[in-house]
């Protein structure tokens, strides 16, 4: 207990309760407990346990057959950093619901286990029967950005073939997913460098939602030719800083300091600006 | 007045779309007028980024002018246009706003606004306020930065705080060495004990700049000391202020009186 953080939430939760709560009838306070044992990082075996039971939810179902637990209990596991969730996720990758599949293979790339690559890339492929597609439009047969950004964070190098393609989808955070996981997966600089100015270039897509979501990208792959393009780009400064902590995580990344590289530096002096 | 205006409003009224209303935000902050004031603060909460970053930077263009006005419209509802308002008020640096600035840096609940508000405290415009009350305005500044620094738990207003301490320790005035090394010892602890290796790089950034540029300042500043005691007004100034500052030694620093002084600088500095 005593390792934990100190933990202050308005709704009086406390860790017995949460985990109490979540093998209990209340659906709501189940579906809450998931979500907060993850926001509050509570990584004791208990709530990791109880977690990976609610991966199998079947109690609690949305009209159209969803698994809003499975859900909330994939998505707190992502963050809680224990080995233990990667089967079990690996697992409700087939689940028919597509928001539990996005939810696990987002969890499973921060978990970082190259275990789930040979799963991911069946999904990808379409080689796992029985999943139902998204309910929004463009109801997308599977969470295809987020296992590509899986497979890339994860190195999966013998998926570039499969990932390939996905350059040309008809969804463009498709495409950005699928630059942003060849940039990470190329092993040649000058040929990556093309995947991270494709990225550059749809800075100035017209939509913000899309903006943002290049910033994010960029961000995540640490991309340091983007640093002046990513401080010009119209969105919320807030998330231009993030996108730049990014690129001055990866630069420190090579040069610790307290000596600092040059391109920390003038990532530095973009991030003052913005402040 | 509105004349001048009219074809800039009618604009930004018949805009259809994200980039024709941030188009014609941009024409109305170009056109540095001191009537579009209003209507560039108001841009502020249109939810467009484009549209705000160019109300933004006419507003600090026009200066002085939008002092007042910005911390009149001051929006307590919408965080969002909160932020850009205490961005534009941080770099016009007027120290009419610094009492909002070091409430904002410490209290507000938006992070985009405490990290705005903390890098506007260290760049101010301290050759604007008189002598005596530049010691009391860069204390303040200097222990509101040091909360931030020290507590707050988000890292990018740590990491603007590491910034505003950085401006802090060059703008400091030669005689108050005392300042300089509280934030020379806060950043050196940072470089142990802070946790974003992020903001440890903007430390260790901040440290190595103070270490080449205080020698310089120290130089440059000297000449500008001496021009500026030669001039009857400063004596008058600082007879005045030296009154109110005897006040305030009895006064406690959370009373209001303590920042009404603050606030009063503005107000006597305008012409």
């Amino acid at each position: 207990m005593s390792d934990l953080p100190d933990i202050r939430d308005e709704g009086q939760l406390t860790i017995e309760t949460a985990i109490a709560n979540l093998q209990g009838e209340d659906l709501g306070l189940r579906v809450y407990a998931a979500w907060w044992l993850g926001r509050f990082r509570v990584n004791t075996d208990s709530a990791i346990q109880v977690l990976i039971a609610a991966l199998l939810d079947e109690d609690d179902r949305t009209e159209a057959g969803g698994y809003p637990l499975r859900r909330n209990a994939a998505r707190a596991l992502g963050k809680l950093a224990d080995r233990q969730a990667v089967a079990p996720l690996i697992q409700v990758l087939s689940c028919t619901d597509f928001y539990v599949r996005e939810a696990a293979a987002k969890a499973l790339e921060s978990l970082g286990d190259p275990a789930a690559i040979p799963q991911l890339l069946g999904l990808l492929r379409g080689e796992i029967a029985g999943t139902l597609p998204a309910l929004e439009p463009p109801q997308l047969e599977q969470p295809f950005d987020a296992l590509i950004e899986a497979l890339g964070t994860l190195a999966a190098v013998d998926a570039i073939p499969d990932i390939q393609p996905f350059l040309d989808h008809a969804v463009p955070r498709v495409q950005y997913a699928t630059a942003r996981a060849l940039y990470q997966l190329t092993p040649e600089p000058e040929v990556a460098r093309q995947y991270g100015d494709q990225l550059i270039a749809a800075l100035s897509n017209q939509d913000l939602q899309l903006r943002r979501t290049v910033l994010a990208d960029l961000g995540a792959i640490g991309y340091l030719p983007a640093a002046e393009a990513i401080a010009e780009t119209l969105a919320e400064n807030s998330l231009k800083l993030i996108a730049l902590k990014g690129l001055l995580e990866r630069e420190l990344a090579g040069t610790p300091g307290p000596d600092l590289s040059a391109g920390a530096k003038r990532v530095m002096a973009l991030m003052d600006a913005l402040l | 007045m509105s004349d001048v205006l009219a074809p800039f409003l009618d604009a930004i009224e018949k805009a259809d779309s994200a980039t024709s209303l941030s188009d014609a935000v941009q024409d109305l902050a170009d056109a540095g007028l001191v009537e579009s004031i209003p209507h560039l603060i108001e841009a502020l909460s249109y939810n467009n980024p484009g549209a705000a970053v160019a109300a933004v930077n006419g507003l600090v263009t026009l200066g002085t002018p939008a002092v007042s006005p910005l911390l009149e419209q001051l929006d307590l509802n919408n965080y969002t246009a909160r932020a850009w308002a205490i961005r534009a008020l941080a770099s016009i640096g007027d120290p009419r706003g610094l009492l909002t600035l070091l409430g904002a840096a410490t209290a507000d609940i938006s992070m985009s606004v405490r990290r705005a508000a903390a890098r506007g405290l260290g760049n101010m415009q301290w050759p604007q306020f008189p002598p005596q009350l530049l010691e009391i305005a860069q204390t303040e500044a200097l222990e509101a930065l040091l909360f931030v620094a020290q507590q707050d738990e988000e890292w990018i207003v740590r990491y603007a705080a590491v910034v505003g301490l950085e401006a802090l320790a060059l703008a400091t005035q030669a005689g108050s060495g005392l300042r300089r090394s509280q934030i020379q010892q806060q950043l050196a602890g940072m470089t142990h004990e802070e946790a974003s290796v992020s903001v440890k790089a903007r430390v260790w950034q901040a440290q190595q700049y103070l270490k080449e540029a205080i020698p310089q300042a120290e130089a440059s500043r000297q000449v500008e000391q001496s021009s500026l005691t030669s001039t009857d007004w400063e004596q008058i100034l600082a007879r005045l202020y030296n009154r109110k500052l005897k006040e305030r030694t009895v006064l406690s620093a959370g009373d209001p009186q303590h920042y009404r002084e603050l606030l009063s600088v503005g107000t006597l500095q305008e012409p």
